[in-house]
């Protein structure tokens, strides 16, 4: 690839690649502390992934396969418009299948599938401190994290079951890592925060106009905060996926028409076409359809 | 039935197809060049490169050219590349004093050594549209001054001689700027990294903030002690040299603001100073910068911390333009799925509502 010659391997310059590889080892050192780094202006806009694709660069080497989703979909606008960066910039084996993957990109999701040793999920992170919405100054939460003092996040928990009888958190929910650090598990649903726990893959964090940086290292402790009597629950779908009848994903809710009927389908798309592939049915899916009709 | 919408790919290739016609626009007009847009449109040229931190004409001239004329977007084109680039060293300060002067004022003395010179401004035009300008009229050249240029000294040095106005002030020894682009910031901020984030920070969101000094939330009570533009040298020094060398000029707007201060036990009353140091010709910018520069030394200063412009996390982590612009219109990309959830929290907290109605005041008051 001639348009190779005016970029290093993976965009960034090495002394970044090393500075930004210096935090990821940071916050594996320290897990769920968010480490500040030197984040570059990357050739995407702050707030559409600058943070995650600088972590993937940092890691990424010749023999990686790479997978992007966003919204658990491979084939949403920006994943596509991330991978093929790239492949452009580093000419890397890109997948859509979350098993083949050496490396996946994500915003907003965690696969369905079980993730391996070996593998690296990277988050793209918006707002990295889980406290910024109950305190805005960087100044006071990093003293609230040095102190370990969380009594805010578990005040407004309290308020929130005081006034709807629940948790009204749905996304974006606040875990515990190993006992020590409050983390945000970046916008994910809740549904998938048990993923995080004791995962045998590393999770990397990259928050690049925030300039931050945390981690999970395989088989770590990540608790969702909860109470002893109000225990942590995750979303549940009282129907299957439409097209492959998957119980137990999480569905994303697809406007058929205007006068209100919709259909559930599978978010995670390689979970839900393998799914397919593998002769799963559900009651909208083409040939049941067209069977029925 | 139901297809998953695809093609996201196609999608993307065409509408960035699309754009490049839109940005060449009718075939029949001549398309813009660079060297028109450096020579014609040099105050958006400026703009780009001030704030997006890198001093070259013809490299902002291009990404305005690419932006279609949107300069947000075009310094964040040129902010993506300048990222890129190696740092050979940091140059030498500037020494303004020694500028080759196109425009000078002070709103402060009437008269003062090397002059008053209005040079190119649009002070005092009258704002009438020019319909001549729609056509292509021949354009006077402008009258020179014949004598040679005196040395014109920084009105804060002619006030700083009898202790009227605070000095520079001295770094200690050793000490090396920082560099706001290798280092994340940590608040609270020295000066020099607050200057460099307001130098490179959006002149709307700047101007909006000088402007809520002036009309009392921390008023500081400005005087323009000077406004100078013209070309500066920019010296290195190179570690086989034992003197500095000079890699040429470039054209800088700055501004000195003078502001009253009571004084404070350490120090007896005296006039307090605002910076301001923009790239190319921006006197707003410059007076906006050296405004809100002077409202950030509150905490230095020992004033009571009152109002926005004053708040250095608040105003530093809000200035930059691209960062602003990235987050504010990530809001375009798909959040299906924590929408998703929050449809899902909504209906079951509707639900929840209905059965407590239906179920009467007699459940409520039992809850209680």
């Amino acid at each position: 690839m001639t348009d190779l010659a005016t970029y290093n391997f993976a965009y960034l310059d090495e002394q970044t690649k090393r500075m930004i590889r210096r935090a990821i080892l940071k916050a594996i050192a320290i897990p769920g502390y968010q480490v500040p780094f030197a984040s570059r202006e990357m050739p995407m806009p702050y707030g559409w992934g600058t943070g995650g694709v600088q972590v993937t660069a940092a890691v990424l080497g010749p023999d990686d396969t790479l997978k992007v989703i966003d919204q658990g979909a491979d084939d949403t606008t920006n994943a596509v418009s991330i991978r093929a960066f790239f492949q452009k910039v580093a000419n890397v084996r890109v997948t859509t299948k979350t098993a083949d993957a050496t490396i996946i990109q994500t915003r907003h999701r965690i696969p369905e599938a079980q993730l391996q040793a070996g593998q690296i999920l990277v988050y793209q992170v918006p707002i990295p401190e889980p406290l910024r919405f109950l305190e805005p100054r960087e100044t006071e939460t990093r003293k609230m994290h040095a102190l370990e003092e969380y009594g805010l996040m578990h005040v407004k928990l309290y308020e929130d079951i005081a006034r709807h009888g629940h948790i009204a958190t749905t996304y974006a929910y606040p875990v515990k890592v190993e006992g020590r650090y409050v983390m945000d598990p970046s916008p994910t649903p809740k549904f998938d925060n048990p993923k995080m726990h004791m995962s045998p893959a590393l999770q990397l964090f990259g928050a690049g106009r925030e300039k931050r940086i945390y981690a999970v290292p395989p088989y770590t402790e990540v608790v969702s905060l909860d109470f002893e009597d109000h225990p942590f629950e995750i979303q549940t779908f009282s129907q299957p996926c439409a097209l492959c009848g998957a119980k137990g994903s999480y569905l994303d809710e697809v406007i058929l028409d205007d006068k209100g009927g919709s259909m559930f389908v599978c978010s995670d798309t390689d979970f839900c076409e393998d799914r397919q592939a593998k002769g799963h049915r559900g009651a909208l899916a083409a040939d049941t359809a067209e069977a029925a009709e | 039935m139901y297809v998953a919408v695809k093609g996201g790919e196609a999608a993307i290739r065409n509408a960035h197809k699309l754009l490049a016609d839109r940005r060449r626009g009718d075939r029949d007009v001549a398309p813009i060049q660079l060297d028109q847009i450096v020579e014609q449109m040099s105050l958006a040229v400026d703009r780009v490169m001030a704030e997006g931190s890198l001093y070259d004409p013809e490299l902002a001239a291009l990404a305005i050219k690419q932006a279609r004329g949107d300069l947000i977007e075009a310094i964040f084109l040129v902010r993506a590349y300048r990222t890129t680039l190696p740092r050979f060293g940091y140059t030498k300060a500037l020494e303004t004093a020694q500028m080759q002067i196109e425009r000078r004022i002070s709103a402060t003395f009437k008269d003062l050594p090397g002059g008053q010179l209005l040079g190119p401004t649009f002070d005092y035009t009258h704002r009438l549209l020019d319909p001549e300008l729609a056509e292509d009229a021949p354009i006077e050249a402008p009258d020179q001054r014949e004598e040679p240029e005196v040395f014109t000294p920084r009105v804060t040095d002619i006030l700083g001689h009898d202790g009227m106005i605070e000095e520079d002030g001295e770094l200690p020894e050793g000490a090396v700027a920082g560099d706001l682009t290798r280092e994340p910031l940590t608040f609270p901020l020295e000066r020099d990294l607050r200057l460099q984030a307001l130098a490179r920070g959006d002149e709307g969101f700047l101007l909006g903030l000088a402007y809520s000094t002036q009309r009392g939330y921390a008023r500081s009570h400005p005087f323009v002690g000077e406004i100078r533009i013209g070309e500066v040298e920019i010296e290195l020094d190179v570690a086989e040299l034992d003197f500095p060398l000079t890699l040429g000029t470039i054209r800088v707007t700055e501004c000195q603001m003078v502001n009253q201060f009571k004084g404070s036990a350490k120090q007896p009353p005296q006039f307090t100073r605002g910076y301001g140091l923009v790239f190319g010709q921006s006197e707003r910018k410059a007076m906006s910068m050296s405004l809100c520069d002077r409202a950030l030394r509150a905490r230095e200063l020992g004033e009571d911390i009152t109002a926005t412009a004053q708040d250095e996390e608040f105003v530093i982590s809000h200035s930059d333009n691209v960062q602003s612009t990235g987050f504010v219109e990530h809001l375009k990309l798909p959040h299906y799925v924590d929408f998703q959830a929050e449809l899902d929290l909504i209906r079951r907290m509707r639900a929840e509502h209905e059965h407590n109605r239906l179920a009467g005041v007699e459940t409520k008051e039992a809850a209680e």
